[in-house]
């Protein structure tokens, strides 16, 4: 029997497939303009391995989570990066989740999550900014991480992302270093990060999943930031995924 | 499934807004108020009807935008986009508004607001701890009775402000119990029809008429109730509503967690129970006991606010609920300050799981707030819910 995890998020689609108790599989795919098209893409893939939709158990999480007709259930992300940090970590953490829209502080307790916090409507603090962020400045996200280690420390205050983004123009227009406006870029991220996670509540354990697990300047700043090492995992950013595999054993 | 008196009781939208036109129309006068802490009951002694005014819906915000700020709270954005529209009925037939300085948000816009229509303004005062405030708030109940006499040229005697007290606490009465049918397990009122019900009582005309709406309805639900017809069924998570006041067009968050499974069975803000809580004092002096009253509600706008705390601890526990839910409007800054205040009791002396939701009237977070309540809903899922 196989548990499939489909996670779709605003920007990337993760999925992960068990085999029993083995984690078989995880790839991932840009979620394009269309969740629906994103999930019958993944189902080919699946079937294209032998994989076989009928013959397992799908649960989908993500924004798109209700864009996969073929899953069980659907679970939000929140309880999923929960479930798939713990089996990636084997201990309780508070979980960052840095994802295209939003960011969210998931506390674990008891391989549960017993508490979150999702930051407000808005782009700020999120792997969208960043992006945008790293248009702006000509580069990729990778390239924008090594830049900022060896910037100076810079403050980008504006919250909002439009707002940031003149700031960013106009420190361009100043002659500032390249490196300094993406260390900039970076702690307008990490300082968000670091007031929601307090004003939520932090353990001694701190796990990062999301895209930006992959980055690893990123994790060295936000280390530095949070004054706490920040752990995180190969497949972090299939945590989601992982999570909504394993839950689809209890289906 | 719904009570049939329920159908009643959402036709009151429409009946109270030809009501409203034809007692204009009958030469009667109308107060038009917004508020919780608005003493309705020296209106009504003075003949007056008295009304909520409009309040609840986005459509009229992007006019109030022209002349208010953007990142203003959608409750005064909407009420001011009302008002300068002329869209609301009641706003319409006011013949006198009645405002309080509670936030600053609403004490500014009642400056703008008053260039509209005849507007009093009472001076609440900013903590409801001591004795001069009771005072001032006593001085302040004459000024807006004497406001009234010389605008309606009416006599505001004793003997009609306690037959108005009288009848204000026998609506409250019909509304607490009502609201208190929901302590069963399970609801038998969805938290949307509770809802409802609690928001257009406000916009009643005919007051005698709604508190009697009232008890047919509290008579059909406990009808249901011998027959076992709930709401929900006894597994659906009991939350606890509170935060900024709700009514029909800005119930997202309400609706969002009842469509995800839960059953809202308390709403402690003040459009539900707070107002609801205590009575006015029938034996003492009517300014007196009306001073008392209004000046105990337990709004963020005061200071300290602890009352709040009291309250929600009684609906949690006589209610039995599973989680609290804070609803925030965004750039409320009383309530959301007060939010982290009310996390920390919630979650370390209740030892109950709790959610804060910062969204305004607009549709454009739907998908975020549908996450962040059916994960909500996910970390407090009884045992007997796992499959």
């Amino acid at each position: 029997m196989y548990y499939i995890g489909i996670d779709i998020g605003s920007t990337a689609a993760k999925v992960s497939v068990f085999e029993e108790d083995n984690l078989i599989k995880n790839f991932t795919m840009p979620t394009g303009w269309s969740s629906v098209e994103t999930s019958k893409s993944i189902k080919e893939k699946l079937e294209k391995e032998n994989i076989k939709i009928d013959e397992s158990k799908v649960i989908a999480t993500g924004y798109g989570r209700i864009s996969v007709p073929y899953a069980d259930k659907t679970i939000t992300e929140i309880t999923c990066h929960g479930k798939g940090t713990h089996y990636l970590l084997g201990t309780d953490a508070t979980v960052i989740d840095i994802g295209g829209q939003d960011t969210k502080i998931i506390t674990l307790e008891n391989g549960k999550v017993s508490n979150f916090t999702m930051n407000d409507k808005c782009a700020a603090g999120t792997g969208r900014f960043l992006e945008l962020m790293a248009n702006t400045l000509g580069v990729s996200i990778d390239e924008l991480a090594e830049m900022a280690l060896s910037g100076d420390d810079v403050n980008i205050t504006s919250m909002c992302t439009v707002f940031a983004e003149s700031e960013v123009i106009s420190l361009i227009g100043a002659g500032t270093k390249r490196e300094s406006i993406a260390r900039g870029i970076v702690n307008s991220i990490t300082g968000r990060v670091y007031a929601l996670l307090h004003k939520h509540g932090t353990t001694d354990t701190i796990f990062l999943t999301g895209g930006l697990c992959e980055v690893e300047p990123f994790v060295t700043l936000l280390s530095e930031k949070l004054q706490n090492e920040v752990k995180t995992s190969d497949l972090a950013r299939y945590a989601g995924a992982i999570g909504a595999a394993l839950l689809a054993k209890s289906i | 499934m719904r009570p049939v008196v329920m159908e009643e009781v959402e036709a009151l939208r429409g009946v109270n807004s030809v009501k409203i036109k034809e007692a204009h129309e009958a030469g009667k006068k109308v107060v038009g108020m917004y508020c919780v802490f608005s003493p309705s009951e020296i209106a009504l002694a003075a003949d007056a009807i008295s009304v909520t005014l409009c309040g609840t819906t986005q459509a009229p915000i992007e006019d109030a935008e022209k002349e208010l700020p953007r990142n203003l709270c959608p409750l005064i954005k909407s009420s001011y986009g009302f008002a300068i529209t002329d869209k609301c009925p009641y706003f319409y037939f006011s013949d006198a508004l009645l405002a309080e300085t509670t936030c600053d948000g609403k004490k500014k816009m009642y400056e703008l607001m008053g260039k509209i229509k005849p507007m009093h303004i009472m001076n609440l005062p900013q903590t409801a701890d001591d004795e001069d405030s009771l005072e001032l708030w006593k001085k302040e109940m004459v000024k807006f009775q004497k406001f009234l006499e010389e605008k309606f040229e009416v006599e505001i005697t004793d003997e009609k402000l306690k037959e108005a007290i009288k009848l204000m606490n026998r609506e409250r009465d019909a509304m607490k119990r009502l609201h208190k049918l929901n302590a069963h397990k399970p609801a038998p009122l969805s938290g949307m029809d509770m809802m409802l019900a609690q928001w257009l009582k406000g916009f009643n005309v005919d007051k005698e008429a709604g508190i009697n709406l009232i008890e047919r309805l509290i008579a059909e639900v406990e009808e249901r109730m011998e027959k076992g017809i709930y709401a929900f069924d006894e597994n659906a998570p009991r939350i606890l509503l509170t935060g900024c006041p709700i009514g029909a067009g800005s119930e997202k968050v309400l609706k969002a967690l009842e469509e995800a499974g839960a059953s809202v069975v308390a709403l402690e803000n003040c459009t539900g129970y707070k107002g609801l809580d205590v009575m006015v004092d029938e034996n003492k002096d009517p300014i007196t006991a009306l001073a008392e009253k209004y000046l105990s509600t337990p709004c963020s706008c005061m200071t300290n606010n602890n009352g709040r705390l009291d309250l929600i601890e009684r609906l949690a526990k006589e209610y039995d609920v599973d989680g609290v839910v804070d609803l925030t409007w965004q750039a409320c800054h009383t309530y959301n300050i007060e939010s982290f205040t009310v996390k920390k009791f919630v979650q370390e002396e209740l030892n109950l799981p709790f959610i804060q939701i910062e969204t305004d009237y607009s549709d454009s977070d739907t998908g975020q707030v549908k996450v962040r309540v059916e994960a909500f809903l996910e970390t407090i899922e009884k045992p007997s819910m796992a499959k």
